[in-house]
């Protein structure tokens, strides 16, 4: 399979990045490919110019932030999964992070192409809605943040405007008592989640102070489950609140997705089940 | 067009490409390596992988343009004086292979693996292996094939 004829450009810099698409409305930024070369070769997208960002030094750096750790768009993910300030302080990253395609993939993909991409069901997404991660942006108007929760807006759809390409991810500083995790169950053969849920806590002396749990695969957009947060706050760390609150999942007015793999009741079923498994895990027991 | 120039198994190449030629195209149909296979085409299968710049990645997923200035090594490159890589002696020796199609890849992405864990466990190889699609080895031999490379190489350097 052979993608359309494409021009290629690798931009030097984010702000020759950033000229090249306000000056060609159809080309497509290009970091790792892993998403849009695959999608060029099914003639899915056909954009007049690539505008490659995957060497812009710039992009590609994690560093620690404010107690936090802020993550260059172009980092791949084995940069990611192999950093050992994420690993220690945000596990939820690391457990996504080895969770994503496979050794290839990961070599080469990166977290700034997987979030623009916004796939249903790719796994950053919900780690990043977990973390209370923000998004940093830059475009025609200048650079400005947007908070995860307000990121992922639809279908292969983020609040990315015209021209606007995605800069770093930031990672706030993490509360002594905060815990988080990322299960997921895979589509075999693809590797990305059927359902996938990613929590974060913060419990104080036993008590839930703080908690957000997040789904991809399970809707059109990964989404913060509200009600299972509002399960698990001020109750104590044990069994039966876990039970109770992943029991929440996937309720109320949410749109779920059906395919060959799974139906309606078989995702909701399998977004409790994580949600259980993922909140297990972070609270210790 | 652009002019890309790579460095293919220690040799340095300038050539035009279009935008839209993949790597393993590239490879195969402008420098003649034909060892790298063109498989699943969809990401999925491996037969592709070779490395760029040490990591192993699938070059049917790549564009030939996105590796400008960097250094590749295909399976050719594995075995420059005709003397065989630990790995492919380890692979003949334990049958690691039958039909073979798949092999370039396995060995390609295990060598990326033992290069960065020279010791892994059963498990570790298995993981290291999800990107690599095999129909007809069942997979065993192959993970013993890449143990006996480890046991073989163990702290001498790639």
């Amino acid at each position: 399979m052979i993608p359309q004829k494409v021009d290629y450009k690798r931009a030097g810099s984010v702000a020759e990045a950033l000229s090249l698409l306000s000056a060609n409305p159809d080309a497509k930024i290009l970091a790792g490919g892993h998403s849009l070369i695959p999608a060029m070769k099914l003639r899915l997208n056909s954009p007049s110019l690539l505008i490659d960002i995957a060497r812009i030094s710039e992009l590609r750096f994690i560093h620690e932030q404010d107690g936090g750790v802020k993550i260059g768009a172009a980092s791949t993910h084995h940069d990611i999964v192999s950093n050992a300030t994420i690993r220690e302080l945000y596990p939820a990253m690391a457990e996504a992070g080895e969770l994503i395609g496979d050794t290839q993939v990961r070599n080469v993909g990166t977290i700034g192409g997987s979030i623009a991409h916004a796939d249903p069901s790719a796994d950053w997404p919900a780690v990043l809605l977990a973390l209370g991660a923000t998004i940093n942006v830059e475009g025609p108007a200048g650079a400005h943040d947007i908070p995860a929760s307000e990121f992922f807006t639809g279908f292969f759809s983020t609040a990315l405007e015209e021209g606007e390409i995605v800069t770093a991810i930031t990672l706030p500083a993490p509360s002594a008592a905060h815990q988080s995790a990322y299960k997921k169950f895979m589509q075999p053969a693809s590797r990305f989640a059927i359902v996938g849920c990613a929590v974060a806590i913060v419990a104080d002396g036993g008590t839930i102070t703080d908690a957000k749990v997040a789904f991809t695969g399970v809707s059109d957009a990964a989404f913060l489950d509200e009600a299972v947060a509002a399960a698990l706050i001020g109750q104590p760390a044990i069994p039966e609140t876990i039970e109770a609150a992943a029991n929440a999942a996937a309720e109320g007015d949410i749109h779920i997705n059906e395919d060959h793999f799974a139906s309606q009741a078989y995702r909701k079923h399998l977004a409790k089940v994580y949600a259980k498994r993922a909140l297990v895990e972070a609270c210790g027991l | 067009m652009s002019t890309i120039t790579v460095t293919v198994n220690g040799k340095s190449y300038t050539k035009e490409v279009e935008g839209r030629t993949l790597l393993v195209h590239f490879l195969r149909d402008t420098l003649g390596l034909t060892g790298t296979h063109v498989g699943c085409d969809t990401s999925s299968c491996g037969a592709c992988t070779i490395h760029l710049d040490g990591r192993a990645v699938k070059s049917c997923s790549m564009l030939a343009a996105q590796a400008d200035g960097s250094i590749l090594t295909t399976i050719e490159g594995l075995a420059p004086g005709g003397e065989l890589h630990p790995l492919q002696v380890a692979f003949n020796d334990e049958h690691g292979l039958q039909c073979g199609f798949c092999t370039p890849g396995m060995i390609m992405t295990a060598a990326d693996l033992l290069s960065q864990n020279p010791n892994p466990t059963e498990r570790e190889i298995r993981e290291g292996l999800e990107g690599n699609i095999c129909r007809c080895t069942g997979y065993h031999n192959i993970v013993r094939a890449i143990q006996l490379a480890a046991e073989r190489t163990a702290g001498v350097p790639a």
